[in-house]
């Protein structure tokens, strides 16, 4: 959980109040917050003037918008043909070894979120995972921990 | 049939004196500009091939003075990177492509919608862009382009989902018509492109409709830029002529041992070997938006295949019911058939279903599923059942 404050009313001023500020607005917050929480779309919608069954009908559509709470840092590991014949299952198993979770859960220090994702883009350089926003590629079990290792300080 | 066999072509990545491409669309008429477009013999390049001179005539012939370019980034199909790269290496190409579009058909405004899995492009992409409005600021020309923000739904990548998904609602697919030309971004008259075909379109212009036309077949002039990836020793991203068939891309790109190639990704057809000296990758063959998977005979093709119907029915907006139940019942079919709890005639009944969900889906994607389905069950049976 994290709290609103002021940010919804914040973020409303710079996107504006129509409804097609909702995406960049939520958007915006999990970029900050990785998730969105029940509070924080119910000022989403009092902010925007619209039900909250809409703000969360909206993000409830698009992965990316996470309604469930995620760690700082989420890791989402292409499972799309080309990752998964080239290796796709020894980084999610080292990443669930590494990290003492399973995909779709979240470390007890809420440093990450392990999850799988449909094809990322870089299959000429499989296997792909993101970490955030970051794509790093051509994957192998030893290279992965050097990656996630980054993210853990 | 005519065979252009395989040549390498470097139009999308060469670089170009962007002022010097608009500056010579400027001084033509918005219908000089569609006529050079329509000449080429330009389809668009996400994959679907609508002709792009036939878009931008239907939008400019709209009288509302209010318009959109849109680009459509949200480049989701599996085995397709080549937008990615195109932005990356020469972001200011579309963002010409989109200005000469603006002044073929009257539009002041530009989106560009970028899948969120790209979003890392964005501070260089921006910096690209506010060079370009201050160029085209420069010399007094009224148009400007706002990125929008995809968030991981493959759906987005249809046109009219992806207008859903700007206006701030889920990415679900409306009804057609009315077309985007007529009513798109806003209910306003919109030519929506991928973000190759404006590229392409800039460098129509720059060379010419007639050189253009020269590359390429009757049904599929041009080239293309190709998603190369799967077993092959030189996965990447190459511009090739259209025109050749599998056969001579499996020559260049193959492993020696290429068992069938993917061609359009997910949701495109399925070649096996036997086929690839008569199949032509282009309008008149197989058609692609670039994604070129290949296999070797070590690949489980019931794999393939349960992967992309995984895909489909996560993907799948579950807005019309033949999608949603269809990819859904689907993947649930071949696991049986492959679990032996239903028998392989079952096989059959899920053809059906797929024919039945290419006729009664309400958009492309449920329409497309059984490209893959079929040409993968028909052509590798026994790997499906054994």
């Amino acid at each position: 959980m994290y709290q609103t404050g002021n940010m919804v009313k914040e973020l409303a001023e710079k996107h504006g109040r129509k409804r097609e500020s909702l995406m960049p607005i939520l958007q915006e917050i999990v970029r900050k917050h990785n998730y969105l929480t029940d509070d924080v779309m119910v000022a989403v919608a009092t902010e925007l003037d619209i039900s909250a069954a809409e703000v969360y009908g909206t993000a409830s559509f698009y992965t990316f918008l996470d309604t469930q709470e995620r760690g700082k840092n989420v890791i989402r590991v292409c499972k799309t043909i080309t990752c998964s014949m080239k290796g796709k299952n020894d980084i999610v198993s080292t990443l669930e070894d590494i990290l003492k979770i399973k995909v779709g859960e979240t470390t007890p220090d809420k440093m990450f979120t392990l999850l799988e994702t449909n094809c990322i883009g870089w299959c000429h350089k499989a296997p792909a995972i993101l970490i955030n926003d970051m794509p790093y590629t051509d994957l192998t079990p030893e290279t992965v921990i050097d990656v996630v290792k980054g993210y853990m300080r | 049939m005519k065979n252009k066999g395989l040549t390498k072509v470097d139009l999308i990545f060469e670089s170009i004196d962007i002022m010097k491409v608009m500056k010579k669309a400027f001084e033509m008429t918005s219908d000089e500009i569609i006529q050079q477009i329509l000449e080429s013999g330009l389809k668009g390049r996400g994959g679907a091939g609508f002709p792009t001179g036939l878009k931008w005539k239907y939008t400019a012939a709209e009288k509302d003075p209010e318009k959109y370019i849109v680009c459509n980034a949200d480049e989701g199909e599996p085995g397709t990177f080549k937008d990615r790269e195109i932005l990356d290496k020469v972001a200011s190409k579309v963002y010409a492509g989109m200005t000469i579009a603006g002044k073929a058909m009257g539009a002041r405004k530009g989106f560009i919608y970028l899948r969120g899995e790209y979003r890392f492009l964005l501070p260089q992409l921006f910096v690209e862009l506010h060079k370009f409005h201050k160029l085209i600021n420069e010399i007094g020309y009224d148009f400007s382009i706002e990125y929008r923000m995809g968030s991981g739904a493959y759906i987005c990548g249809e046109e009219s989902a992806l207008f859903e998904s700007i206006e701030g609602f889920r990415g679900e697919p409306r009804n057609k018509p009315p077309y985007p030309t007529v009513s798109g971004l806003f209910s306003k008259p919109t030519s929506i492109n991928n973000v190759e075909t404006l590229v392409t379109a800039v460098m129509i212009i720059e060379k010419g409709a007639n050189e253009y036309f020269k590359l390429g077949t009757k049904d599929s002039r041009g080239s293309k830029v190709f998603s190369i990836s799967g077993d092959t020793p030189i996965p990447g991203i190459f511009e090739l002529e259209l025109g050749m068939t599998v056969q001579e891309f499996v020559n260049e790109f193959g492993d020696g041992d290429t068992k069938a190639v993917q061609v359009g990704g997910a949701s495109g057809f399925c070649v096996p070997r036997k086929k690839f000296g008569e199949t032509i990758i282009g309008f008149e063959g197989v058609p692609t938006g670039g994604s070129m998977k290949l296999f070797n005979s070590s690949r489980s093709m019931y794999n393939l295949l349960h992967n992309y119907l995984d895909f489909f029915a996560e993907e799948s907006c579950g807005q019309c019911t033949p999608c949603r139940v269809g990819c859904q019942q689907l993947l649930k079919g071949v696991e049986k058939v492959k679990k032996g709890e239903a028998k392989s005639t079952y096989l059959n009944e899920l053809v059906k279903l797929a024919d039945t969900m290419k006729v009664a889906s309400k958009c492309g994607l449920g329409q497309s599923v059984g490209n893959a389905f079929k040409s993968i069950v028909e052509n590798f049976r026994e790997e499906i059942i054994y």
